[in-house]
């Protein structure tokens, strides 16, 4: 495959695992937790990288979960101490990101660890760093990660899936059927984390983020379907990553940075023309007609 | 010791140190205001939006100055807030998810102009310096416009601290009272762009956050008075300021915000577990509890 395919073919996979994902996170109005995982998923890698001193995807990605899980515990323990969860996330996330960033400029000093290449990624050079695979031949890394991650990401939803709903719209419901619905969350908050740490490597956190919520939060606004909700956020999701990629080439400017702005241009057009929830579908219905 | 002391010497470390804890405290006066709105992650969104408008100015006006890119940083902020409030209000969608989107999408254009304006010459390291934060190459210039700055929000916190007072917990009381609930509303909004855009330049986008959210939260566990609150909670953040950048200095190359983070973090720990209002351990209820106990054995003797 040429370099450009192996770019879009990994950007989409980022857009698909993440709009997938999105859709359960924003539904249960967690968006920002994502923001906050994108972050501590540092502390995350730089702690195992620590231990295991190699920065091979294994270490990283079980680094990059237990550090999501923490934020998850950590977020849902002060919450439960009654601090509100806006402020809760912002003092975890900020704190663990500081500690990240204190071990990086102490102890590691600079191997291949970069704050900047970590927040803003570097999908350009995915596609050198190969490994062979038999039948396939040649895949890159982190190309490989992505569709391992999105393969477990599609399975754990479907799986589940009607856990998922039901958690998702009434977990009072879901407990008093027996759903474990903290279960459900922290293997949720998991399902997260490795998603995060697989795109991260790819296109940097803030791009997860943009990833996670945008495309998520653009087909809310197309559906009330849980299902169509999950296939228009992911085509969104993919959709963006190639777009992106063209107007960072037409532009010469950064991929990632492309890709997330790709999200927004998307959103602002869903935004504007959805037909159910769509500002111009307002326009013309009078309140109350619809 | 003898090595700290040695710092103040140096007159840029009393510049840097001097901000710090201006900035430190305005942070937190703020941060007040916006916990108690629920709404302290806004500022993470309204920093990394402030991202775009930085470069912008930065490309029209080919300068980096400091007060030029302040006001960059403060329209793209205000705009991102406007757009924050106009998705939750005009869709379905709630805010966390609206922040989450201006936040990323703002921050990828930022990015995009960053990329263009480093490709287009001259150095940068000034603008890159706005996502980590530089404290400790401020001169003395920078201390005159955000100290001045946030000398300037602390003062409009103090002038109006019956309004504030009122507006933040009964807006519905405030307009009958004959304040202008709206207008107080926009002033909130715009102290905090404002000191976003100076405290950036400090400790960066990402922990901007942490200094306005953790001294407000740790005040709330040593008192219910407001006026008490916003002292203690400016006294906090300025605390963090002077010793994460005293920390800092003490070696070369150790980076301020995150030690600045760290520190009231710490100051956070010890308010939730032994703060004298609503900690979790704190010496008042353990009295009351015991009391309550004996009290429970002498009502069961009645019994």
């Amino acid at each position: 495959m040429s370099y450009t395919a192996w770019i879009l073919l990994t950007g989409s996979l980022v857009g698909i695992s993440c709009g997938l994902v999105g859709v359960l996170l924003i539904l249960r109005k967690m968006a920002m937790m994502a923001d906050a995982i994108s972050h501590t998923v540092l502390l995350g890698i730089v702690s195992a990288y620590l231990i295991s001193s190699s920065l091979d995807g294994g270490s990283m990605l079980i680094g990059a979960m237990l550090a999501g899980l923490l934020t998850a515990w950590l977020v849902q323990w002060f919450e439960s101490t009654g601090i509100h969860s806006d402020a809760a996330i912002g003092v975890v996330f900020t704190t663990l990101f500081a500690i990240g960033v204190i071990l990086i400029s102490t102890s590691v000093g600079n191997v291949h660890l970069d704050v900047n290449h970590a927040l803003m990624g570097e999908i350009s050079f995915i596609p050198w760093n190969t490994v062979h695979l038999p039948v396939i031949g040649q895949i890159p890394q982190a190309t490989l990660l992505l569709m391992i991650i999105t393969i477990i990401v599609i399975a754990v939803i479907a799986l589940f899936y009607k856990e998922w709903k039901v958690t998702t719209f009434d977990p009072a419901l879901a407990a008093s059927l027996g759903i474990p619905v903290l279960l459900m969350h922290y293997v949720f908050m998991t399902l997260v984390s490795v998603t995060t740490v697989a795109a991260f490597d790819a296109v940097g956190a803030i791009m997860v983020v943009a990833m996670l919520i945008t495309p998520a939060a653009a087909a809310n606004l197309w559906t009330d379907k849980l299902l169509t909700m999950l296939i228009i956020s992911a085509v969104i999701g993919a959709a963006s990553s190639c777009a992106g990629y063209g107007i960072a080439i037409w532009l010469n400017t950064s991929i990632s940075g492309s890709m997330a702005f790709a999200t927004g241009i998307l959103f602002v057009f869903s935004y504007l023309f959805s037909p159910r929830h769509g500002q111009l579908a307002k326009w013309f219905h009078k309140p109350g007609e619809i | 010791m003898i090595r700290l002391l040695s710092l103040f010497e140096s007159s840029n470390f009393q510049w840097v140190f001097i901000s710090t804890i201006l900035l430190g405290m305005a942070a937190g006066m703020v941060g007040v205001m916006s916990n108690l709105r629920q709404q302290g992650l806004m500022s993470d969104a309204i920093s990394h939006a402030a991202l775009p408008g930085v470069i912008l100015a930065f490309l029209l006006t080919g300068e980096k100055q400091l007060p030029v890119l302040i006001i960059g940083a403060g329209i793209s902020g205000l705009i991102a807030a406007f757009f924050i409030y106009g998705i939750e209000q005009s869709t379905r969608i709630k805010r966390d998810a609206a922040m989450g989107i201006i936040l990323s999408v703002f921050f990828g254009g930022g990015i995009m102009l960053l990329s263009i304006a480093n490709r287009s010459g001259g150095g940068q390291s000034g603008l890159d310096s706005f996502i980590f934060g530089q404290a400790a190459s401020m001169v003395r210039s920078d201390t005159y416009v955000m100290g001045g700055l946030a000398l300037l929000v602390m003062l409009l916190i103090f002038v109006f601290f019956k309004q504030w007072k009122v507006v933040l917990f009964d807006p519905q009381h405030a307009n009958m009272m004959g304040i202008n609930a709206h207008l107080f509303s926009s002033l909130y909004t715009f102290l905090l762009v404002l000191v976003i855009v100076i405290v950036i330049q400090a400790v960066g986008v990402i922990l901007m956050a942490a200094l306005l959210i953790i001294p407000a939260l740790s005040a709330r566990y040593w008192t219910h008075s407001l006026l008490i609150l916003f002292l203690l909670s400016g006294f906090f953040g300025g605390f963090a300021g002077a010793a994460g950048t005293l920390i800092s200095s003490s070696e070369s190359n150790l980076p301020t915000g995150p030690f600045i983070v760290v520190t009231s973090s710490g100051i956070f720990i010890l308010s939730l577990f032994f703060g004298a209002e609503k900690g979790l351990f704190h010496l008042k209820r353990y009295i009351n509890k015991t009391a309550l106990q004996s009290d429970g054995t002498s009502g069961g003797d009645e019994k």
